[in-house]
């Protein structure tokens, strides 16, 4: 919907012409549009004002870069001081010297508290820990309940029965933790605003008699300008020790974060990257400052190929280009890789050019629907056959999609994309030593206009 | 007929805090002997984009208002405030009662996770059946843990019967059954809860397609109503969710909720606007009967009062 800011300023810069220096007059018009961009990406409209006048002073007066176009220099600018003003990354809950450590969750009705409770558990649980959760919402209906199957799921233990209190909940969570030597308790609260004054003084009691180690706020990255008043009050009522910023893996800007920073100073400490219970990840400020900016989250891409690829099947790989035995066995296990990164379309918004890519949906759909196909169709090959397509016949192209519950023309069309992608390879081969330099791309990447 | 005679006063009362805040705004940048220069545009269009009506829509309005100074028709600062109504009614257009004529009448309640879709719905169900009708309800959400078990305690509270499977089946088996079910018992309205899903998950929106075909099969002419639900707190990504559900299923309409938080919901005037989407139910707190029908009229006195 939103053309990347770079291109909107370079837009401007290219009528304006020259370089050079970045001068009051020069860049009044590119402050409007990054005015007008941070407000689409929702960060508070009192926030955005005080932050543009932060960049015209930093950004008047600076020397144009040689490798960078002004339109360049001054996102760079922006992004920088985005990176700033939303904090450090990797922030982490200290674990208190005497277990449990103690984390509660508050937020608004729908932000997200249960699920990111679970999620946190399992976060725990891999690092090592014993993690134990308190289903603390007796408000909405089989909210308990949620947090008990979430739990079962994670074979972690949930204290909470229907007709306790809140306050009783935790504190009997609190004392089966220390009893059982669980760390952290994790408790989840029932959604509540943040101008109900009733509601509010049940958090401060829990806070008051369990004496959580972490309070955190978890706020819906989708969320508006109101942002600012429901952390403010979150955190004048209770007070907020970070945030955890829900629903990421959607296209909202979450320029909700940069508010909810601003008015609490607390650190966002981790993000909540879809529905299952492993969707939570460390908080990136030069990520979010991109994303807010819409310069796509080419980092968060890496990591995530990363993450599913094996290093030394990648590098099994590399060796097989080289010695140019790529097989069809390789080709399938590549597919699987990329479909472990999740939706094709997913992955590609996460791309600054993935935005282009999303005019052709429909393809990247069959795309995807060809992945299982292509899948079926290799299983139903002969060893032999993955290993050197080049014996497949007619006839064994009609067994193969008999097999495979696929037509001829699928198969052709496979072994057709197999050989390209060889093909690309045996090229790729010679570019080898430049692609090295890719790793080095930064979260502030050179676009050329 | 207490539900959809018009909006009660819980709406105005829950609307009173952002009321509050956008008046007391209002009367400060509108005041009568204050000069109409750039200071004024620029609070005047802060004040806009505070309500979530976006940087879009408010740079809109102010020019419409410069307009007005330029003919002459607006002198002072205070005639600035009759424009806003007007600008805002004009663009949310008039009350939609929901479709409710054929027997059964099938509502389809969707959206992003967390805006409030299973309340929304107990809630709707409420409301028709203290009108007399005979209301089913179906759990269509076997996704979220417990969401099935949070419909059938809502389903006992108000006395409706809920449509369920095991958690983890088809919703579409579930749709088809509590389609089968209302036709048989010769139900007036069906209300169908949907697992939340965000906008750009296409495999998830392929589900809401099939559910919509399922739906289509069954009964010719249905769903009567598909309403996106959105939450008042939500920003300018609420214009994108709403675009991309209406693409997908065809929408007929938006479910404002939490609207008795201090958010204005603005984001609506622009879905309004740009999809020609009308809102047709808001939820103004969490009691059973703080779902009303949406009228224009008053959701724009109580944003921008007369005076």
């Amino acid at each position: 919907m939103l053309d990347s800011l770079s291109t909107r300023l370079q837009s401007i810069f290219d009528r304006l012409g020259g370089r050079g220096r970045l001068s009051e007059d020069n860049i009044q018009e590119a402050l409007r549009e990054i005015r007008v961009a941070l407000l689409e990406a929702d960060v508070n409209f009192k926030v955005v004002r005080g932050f543009v006048d932060r960049v015209r002073e930093k950004a008047v007066g600076q020397d144009v870069l040689k490798s960078l176009t002004p339109a360049q220099q001054v996102v760079k600018v922006v992004h920088d001081e985005l990176v700033e003003l939303l904090g450090g990354s990797g922030h982490r809950l200290a674990m208190a010297s005497h277990p449990p450590t103690v984390i509660m969750l508050m937020g608004l009705q729908g932000s997200g508290k249960t699920t990111t409770a679970a999620k946190l558990a399992r976060m725990y649980g891999k690092q090592g820990q014993h993690p134990i959760l308190a289903a603390a919402d007796i408000y909405r209906p089989a909210a308990q309940e949620q947090l008990r199957t979430l739990g079962a799921q994670l074979s972690y233990p949930v204290v909470g029965e229907a007709g306790q209190t809140p306050l009783q909940i935790c504190r009997a969570a609190r004392d089966e933790a220390a009893a059982r030597g669980l760390t952290p308790l994790i408790l989840d609260t029932a959604g509540r605003l943040h101008i109900d004054e009733t509601m509010l003084d049940e958090l401060k009691a829990i806070k008051r008699d369990v004496a959580p180690h972490h309070v955190l706020l978890v706020v819906d990255a989708m969320t508006g300008q109101d942002a600012v008043t429901v952390a403010d009050k979150f955190n004048q009522a209770v007070g907020i020790d970070a945030v955890i910023l829900t629903k990421m893996d959607g296209d909202s800007r979450g320029g909700a974060a940069l508010s909810v920073r601003h008015v609490t100073g607390r650190p966002i400490a981790f993000v909540g990257m879809g529905e299952k219970t492993d969707a939570l990840e460390p908080f990136h400020p030069d990520r979010l400052a991109s994303r807010i900016l819409g310069m796509g989250d080419v980092l968060s891409l890496v990591e995530k190929a990363q993450q599913v690829v094996d290093q030394e099947q990648a590098q099994e790989m590399v060796r097989k280009l080289r010695e140019d035995t790529f097989t069809l066995d390789d080709f399938r296990q590549q597919l699987q890789q990329l479909k472990q990164m999740g939706p094709l379309d997913q992955v590609l918004g996460m791309l600054p050019f993935g935005k282009m890519l999303k005019g052709a949906p429909a393809e990247l759909q069959s795309e995807q629907a060809d992945f299982a196909r292509f899948d079926a169709i290799i299983t139903s090959m002969t060893p032999g056959e993955r290993h050197n397509p080049e014996v497949i016949n007619g006839s064994r192209r009609q067994r193969i999609a008999r097999g495979s519950g696929t037509s001829v023309q699928d198969v052709n069309r496979l072994l057709k994309q197999y050989a390209q992608l060889r093909k690309m390879m045996r090229q790729f081969k010679g570019m080898e030593g430049k692609l090295g330099k890719l790793k080095n791309l930064p979260g502030f990447p050179t676009l050329r206009g | 007929m207490k539900f959809f005679s018009g909006i009660g006063e819980r709406l105005r009362e829950g609307l009173k805090r952002s009321q509050e805040y956008l008046s007391t705004g209002l009367s400060t940048v509108l005041e009568a002997d204050r000069p109409i220069d750039e200071s004024l545009w620029e609070e005047l269009e802060e004040l806009l984009i505070s309500a979530d009506l976006g940087a879009a829509m408010a740079a809109d309005f102010v020019n419409r208002g410069r307009e007005e100074v330029m003919y002459g028709t607006v002198t002072r600062a205070e005639q600035l405030r009759p424009v806003l109504r007007r600008f805002l009614l004009d663009t949310l257009g008039a009350a939609r009662p929901l479709k409710l004529d054929a027997r059964p009448s099938v509502i389809l309640m969707l959206g992003v996770n967390g805006s409030g879709k299973t309340t929304t719905a107990a809630k709707l169900a409420a409301g028709l059946k203290a009108e007399g009708r005979r209301v089913i309800l179906a759990a269509a959400d076997t996704f979220r843990a417990a969401a099935i078990e949070q419909l059938e305690t809502w389903g006992q509270r108000i006395d409706v019967e809920v449509v369920r499977q095991a958690a983890g089946s088809d919703p579409a088996a579930v749709v088809f059954d509590a389609l089968k079910s209302a036709m048989a018992r010769g139900a007036d309205v069906l209300v169908i809860d949907t697992a939340g899903r965000l906008h750009t998950k296409s495999n998830l929106m392929d589900e809401l397609a099939k559910l919509k075909r399922v739906i289509e099969r069954q009964v010719p002419g249905a769903p009567h109503e598909a309403l996106m639900v959105l939450d008042a707190p939500t920003g300018q990504n609420g214009f994108a969710q709403a675009k991309m559900f209406h693409e997908t299923i065809g929408l007929t309409g938006v479910a404002l909720t939490k609207l008795d938080g201090t958010a204005k919901g603005g984001i609506v005037v622009r879905i309004v606007r740009e999809l020609g989407l009308p809102v047709t139910l808001v939820g103004v707190g969490e009691k059973v009967d703080d779902l009303q029908a949406f009228d224009p009229a008053r959701f724009v006195d109580a944003l921008v009062p007369a005076s």
